[in-house]
């Protein structure tokens, strides 16, 4: 058997996705992104670019924003992770959500859940964000339909009104 | 009739929670039990005969379905305007990624290796890439000339104006390919059963386009193939006709595996293979007296449409005549034309022709300036159609555009004046470089001519058990909020609460077809026609008696269910009539174009960098006249969208080409702004109404994108003083141009600088 | 995602004796993957020719940073956040604190590490000039031992280094001698976020009396290895900045610089800005009056 024909064994995986534990047995290199999607049917998160560029399949591992499409399944092992499915009923999600709504801050819907969970991180780190920040630090999820000034008002708007906590 | 306004309100986007909450569900998001995943096997090579197709040995086949241009139970084509695009190349390829054979395996990581595992021997023919190597005819490699589609629109008499010219001023203005870049990329599901026919789910703009291509090359009747549009995540233009082509895959492997089949491109393959704006050239060549009005001119509009035929003729109309712009042509000679290269064939988006030939006209009208010795400001205002006045193609302006008032705005909003002033005095002293540009233009909303009424849609409204009216069109969203409007068109016209009405999912087998989602005719032209059939269901319910002329909306609710109690379900139908004014002669190219314009005045502000020569939109200020503003949140929405967009086309967005293959094809290396790269966009609206279109509306979704391109290099031109013709225009072009002039300065000493001097 | 998962050995030893103990085994055979934030874009191109890797991931021993009274010691493990948000790293080291904010976007920061950034040896990465100017150097670690290198001649060629195929980066020192330096940076990319950089320049500069004392200046994406322009700095060394020297200089570092033609931009532009880059930063350092 040729070298690249031979196969890795599944290893297994113990993860908390959204508050709950979960074994898995996937390969090592498997994609988290994958590894949420398929194994897990969270269909939430999104691939749009596979390299890292695009910011739509970001997710929260413990606690720190990430591009799923870049996290190999064995270095996601023990970790807690969320995604949009887990962040939506969080209160402290709500209003920002409800932000994206008023604001207009969703057009297609592609890159909204990773938009949301980048910027719940960021309110997380910084309550208080200028409008200069708040571009800063989204500039890792790319939208193609907004043109961003409406993401922007909606994060500026919750976090002006003080509910990030 | 009580209720409280619903048009002209930001109601929630209709789709919107489900989007903010992960729940909405794209074509990537739904699998089928016994799914296969498909990929395409496609050419390396611009032009070539295929010798052989050989499968590499360290594949085990058995476990993959095959499909080949012999599985195909039709005709071998895409069908769309014309035939000509096969599904599978046959014998010949005539671009790079053209799909030549289809893959099929329950593992989709199992797919990449295999595709690479197949290879196909060629006997190579020369091939060409530019409108220019086409033009010569040394490759003739599609019909007797390599032309697609031309038109000619001609006014009055511009053989005999050039004696009367005080100037003639001539410039030639090229753009380059843009791609799309939706975040999602394309994808297909489909589904074979020998009973129900073909079913396919995808991320796309026009079921109906779909279905018919369907037909033709499975050979299968109407009511045997259904076309479903899932939640798609953007589109503009992008998903008007390659989704045709994936959905033709996917039903091939299905029919051949029996098993659904999904296709899903990812990025590299979706930007290398899949459509992207037609590359353009622009020659204008323009008489102008010495106040600078134009006398007429001769324009020369060619646009590159890749291998084959596809949109290319109706990218080439639009573009055609859009290429006077807002502007009073007296005399004019338009000719266009489209021309085969062996690139993947080029398509719809956002604009469609329009940003093409406008980016050429906004910078000539700044030449022309430039020559006659007047401000960009004046020589617009001199030459602004009028109401009363007709177009290049003879359409006469009947409603009471001021675009005079509508330039003062713009100028007003954006402090233009006094920015110039200031710039002039700025720029001498700091070394970084400031300027301000205008675009003024206008874009016709709905299909060209008669097309609308060769399109002939259908919209319905059906009445529901529960009291809800249901709206039935194969309008797509993607975005731009085509269900909300709708619903909101449809609640104000009944009277009902916005949460009343409902809107069915596009499917081929449940709507009737409403035309294509494009050319920005969903809420002028289908919302219109969704009003009529609302009107439908009020006059059945009024004829039982069940409501009078005044109700309220629980009133209306209970005399639909009661009727649907009686009765069953019950639609309405309304199909489009060519409104009487609209006239059009498809032969001289002649009369109404559109039923109604949108007008815009655009301003962007400029620095360019001293140091890297990179430019940074400081200021823009994007003003419109709509019709009317149906929804202020989503209407903004699209004009900020199609501005970065259009910033995107002139600033950053460069597909780098080698021998017609996309080199860039991955988001690190083809450039979009981020939320980092942008300054607020200031959007502001004005309503004249429209009587065409719903509530007063017309359409805005490709507006946007025809100004900012021109606009954000007429404030280049201003800053930096060079004139630059071309977009996308990178710091590197800037470089080089100034480099080019400092040596010229150095080395010229008297070089006369005459008036008519072609730049 | 053109890779098959099953096709590739991802192990997680947890330490980095264990990690050590492993490349010592089998030296070349498995190759280091930190944060991902290169080797899994590779990978998911299908064109990681590396078919067993071993997760470096946050081992406790690579990703701190220690503040010594002489020299600042950086985990290689360290990312781009944990070097944003160190407060040490930004008050003696601002030009590899404000370099990591360059790298990517927010949440390629948190995965992307140091150590990671110097081994990939592209010399378009956005950290590699401020360690040359900071005169870093390298603590090379494997089973065999412990070698400290200076980090000058770390890069040998394009995306090659000196890096023995059973060590790994420990740590990156960075002496603390550059607190009367006016400190300088800055980076061209396609636009101001998530961008590769097309020509980058990191200076330190200090004046006496007018003068130029000391000047150290690096750039990347203009040559196969990230380069440190000494030829540029050789004339500039006791001169007085004034608008000759600001046109020498940038005629000798356009000069120095070797770049070349790719898809993201010009030999002929990178070397024009390059030159551009250390006259503005010339200016700069001018308007300080003395040395900071």
């Amino acid at each position: 058997m040729s070298e690249s024909s031979r196969r890795a064994a599944k290893c297994e995986i113990s993860l908390s996705v959204n508050g709950r534990v979960t074994t898995l047995q996937v390969h090592a290199m498997a994609r988290l992104l994958d590894v949420l999607r398929h194994g897990l049917g969270l269909t939430g998160t999104k691939e749009g670019c596979g390299e890292g560029e695009c910011g739509s399949c970001s997710v929260l591992l413990d606690g720190v924003l990430v591009n799923s499409c870049l996290i190999p399944a064995l270095q996601a092992n023990g970790a807690n992770i969320v995604t949009i499915e887990g962040l939506t009923g969080e209160s402290s999600a709500q209003s920002l959500q409800r932000a994206f709504l008023e604001c207009g801050a969703a057009q297609c819907g592609i890159c909204t859940p990773g938009m949301i969970l980048a910027a719940f991180h960021l309110l997380s780190k910084k309550p208080q964000p200028s409008l200069e920040e708040i571009r800063e630090r989204l500039a890792g999820n790319l939208c193609r339909c907004t043109g961003y000034m409406q993401i922007v008002e909606a994060v500026a708007e919750v976090a002006r009104s003080g509910a990030a906590r | 009739m009580n209720h409280s306004n619903i048009v002209g309100t930001s109601v929630p986007r209709l789709e919107g929670r489900d989007k903010i909450s992960g729940q909405a569900r794209y074509v990537d998001d739904m699998e089928l039990p016994g799914m296969l995943y498909g990929a395409t096997v496609r050419s390396r090579i611009a032009r070539a005969k295929i010798k052989q197709i050989s499968f590499g040995s360290e594949i085990n086949w058995q476990e993959f379905v095959i499909v080949g241009p012999s599985d195909i139970p039709g005709t071998n084509c895409i069908a769309l305007i014309d035939d000509d695009q096969p599904c599978l190349a046959d014998g010949v390829v005539n671009h790079p990624e053209e799909p030549l054979l289809l893959l099929a395996h329950p593992d989709r990581h199992l797919l990449p290796k295999a595709v690479e595992a197949i290879s196909v021997e060629y006997d190579s023919l020369p091939a060409i890439f530019k409108i220019e190597e086409s033009e010569t005819l040394a490759q003739v490699i599609w019909g007797a000339d390599n032309t697609f589609k031309t038109h000619l629109i001609e006014k009055g008499d511009v053989d005999a104006m050039w004696q009367n010219a005080d100037y003639i001023v001539e410039g030639e203005y090229t753009t380059g390919a843009q791609e799309q870049l939706y975040i999602e990329n394309n994808g297909m599901i489909a589904q074979f059963d020998a009973e129900k026919g073909i079913t396919v789910w995808g991320s796309l703009q026009c079921p109906y386009y779909i279905h018919k291509a369907l037909m033709k090359l499975c050979a299968l009747p109407a009511d045997k193939v259904r076309v479903v549009q899932m939640e798609t995540g953007g589109a503009f233009g992008g998903k008007e006709e390659y989704p045709s082509m994936i959905a033709a895959h996917a039903a091939l492997l299905a029919m051949k595996s029996g098993k659904p089949v999904k296709i899903i491109y990812d990025r590299m393959e979706d930007m290398a293979a899949t459509t992207k704006r037609h590359p353009s050239r622009t020659r204008h060549r323009t008489a102008v007296s010495k106040d600078g009005k134009i006398l007429g001119g001769e324009i020369e509009f060619t646009i590159d449409g890749g291998a084959y035929k596809t949109l290319s003729p109706v990218v080439l109309s639009r573009g055609a005549i859009h290429a006077g712009g807002a502007y009073y042509w007296p005399n004019v000679r338009i000719r266009a034309k489209a021309v085969a290269t062996n690139m993947p064939p080029h398509g719809a988006f956002r604009g469609f022709g329009a940003p093409q030939s406008l980016f050429a006209l906004e910078r000539h009208m700044d030449r022309i300036a430039d020559v006659v010795g007047i401000s960009a400001v004046e020589i617009r205002r001199r030459n602004f159609l009028t109401t009363g006045q007709t177009t290049t193609t003879q359409q006469m302006i009947r409603e009471k555009i001021d675009l005079n008032k509508l330039l003062d705005r713009a100028l007003e909003l954006s402090g233009y004046h006094l920015k110039k002033e200031n710039f002039a005095v700025e720029n001498r002293q700091n070394g970084g470089k400031k300027g301000i540009g205008i675009a003024a233009f206008l874009h016709g909303a709905g299909f060209t001519g008669s097309g609308e009424r060769y399109l002939g849609s259908a919209v319905g409204i059906e009445g529901c058990a529960d009291g809800k009216v249901r709206i039935l069109v194969s309008s797509t969203e993607f975005g731009q909020g085509t269900k909300t409007v709708l619903c909101q068109i449809v609640a104000e016209t009944l009277g009902l609460r916005y949460e009343d009405v409902e809107i069915a999912q596009p499917d081929t087998d449940q709507v009737p077809n409403s035309g294509p989602t494009v050319a920005s005719r969903t809420v002028m032209v289908v919302g219109k026609l969704v009003q009529s059939a609302a009107i439908g269901i009020r006059e059945t319910l009024k004829a039982t008696g069940k409501i009078g002329d005044s109700y309220a909306a629980e009133d209306f609710r209970r005399a639909c269910q009661a009727y649907v109690l009686e009765h069953g379900k019950f639609q309405s139908i309304a199909k489009y009539e060519q409104p009487d004014e609209v006239v059009w002669d498809e032969e001289k190219y002649r009369g109404s174009a559109y039923a109604a314009y949108a007008w815009a005045v655009y301003v962007a502000e400029v620095t360019v960098d001293p140091v890297t020569y990179s430019v940074s939109v400081d200021d823009f200020v994007a003003l419109q006249e709509v019709g009317k503003v149906l929804h202020p949140e989503l209407a903004k929405g699209q004009i900020i969208g199609g501005v970065v967009q259009g910033i995107g086309f002139a600033l950053y967005e460069k597909v780098i080409w080698e021998n017609g293959r996309m080199l860039n094809g991955q988001m690190t290396n083809y450039i979009i702004p981020t939320s980092a790269d942008l300054p607020s966009i200031r959007v502001h609206f004005e309503e004249l109404g429209n009587i065409h279109g719903a509530y007063g509306a017309k359409g805005i979704g490709e507006l946007p994108m025809d100004g900012p391109a021109p606009a954000v290099v007429n404030a280049i031109v201003d800053a930096v003083g060079v004139p630059f013709n071309s977009v996308p225009l990178m710091p590197e072009d800037i470089f080089d141009s100034l480099e080019d002039r400092a040596a010229r300065d150095l080395h010229s000493s008297a070089r006369g600088q005459g008036a008519q001097e072609k730049r | 995602m053109r890779a098959q998962p099953a096709e590739y050995e991802l192990v997680m030893p947890g330490s980095l004796p264990a990690v050590l103990a492993l490349l010592a085994e089998s030296p070349g055979q498995w190759l280091p993957i930190a944060g991902g934030t290169d080797v899994m874009v590779q990978y998911s191109a299908g064109k990681l020719p590396a078919r067993k890797l071993v997760s470096i991931w946050n081992l406790p021993e690579l990703r701190r940073i220690e503040n010594l009274a002489d020299e600042i010691q950086i985990g290689a493990g360290c990312t781009y956040t944990d070097l944003r948000e160190s407060h040490v790293i930004n008050r003696e080291f601002a030009l590899l604190s404000t370099a990591a904010g360059w790298t990517g976007g927010i949440a390629n920061q948190n995965r992307g590490t140091l150590g990671g950034n110097i081994v990939n040896g592209s010399p378009a990465a956005d950290s590699l000039p401020a360690l040359l100017v900071y005169a870093a150097e390298l603590l090379l670690v494997s089973k065999r031992g412990e070698r400290r290198v200076p980090y000058s001649s770390f890069h040998t060629d394009y995306r090659k280094t000196q890096l023995a195929p059973d060590e790994l980066i420990r740590t990156i020192c960075v002496k603390k001698q550059f607190s009367e330096y006016y400190a300088h940076t800055r980076k061209v990319g396609a636009r101001n976020a998530q961008a590769i950089s097309k020509v980058c320049l990191a200076a330190l500069g200090r004046l006496s009396k007018g003068v130029i004392e000391d000047v150290r200046l690096a750039m990347g994406s203009v040559a196969p290895v990230p380069l440190r322009l000494r030829k540029t700095e050789l004339v500039l060394q006791g001169k007085q900045i004034d608008r000759l020297l600001l046109n020498l200089a940038r005629a000798k570092a356009a000069g120095e610089v070797q770049p070349i033609d790719d898809i993201r931009s010009t030999a002929r532009y990178r070397a024009a800005v390059a030159g551009n880059l250390v006259a503005e930063f010339l200016q700069r350092l001018n308007a300080t009056g003395t040395s900071r």
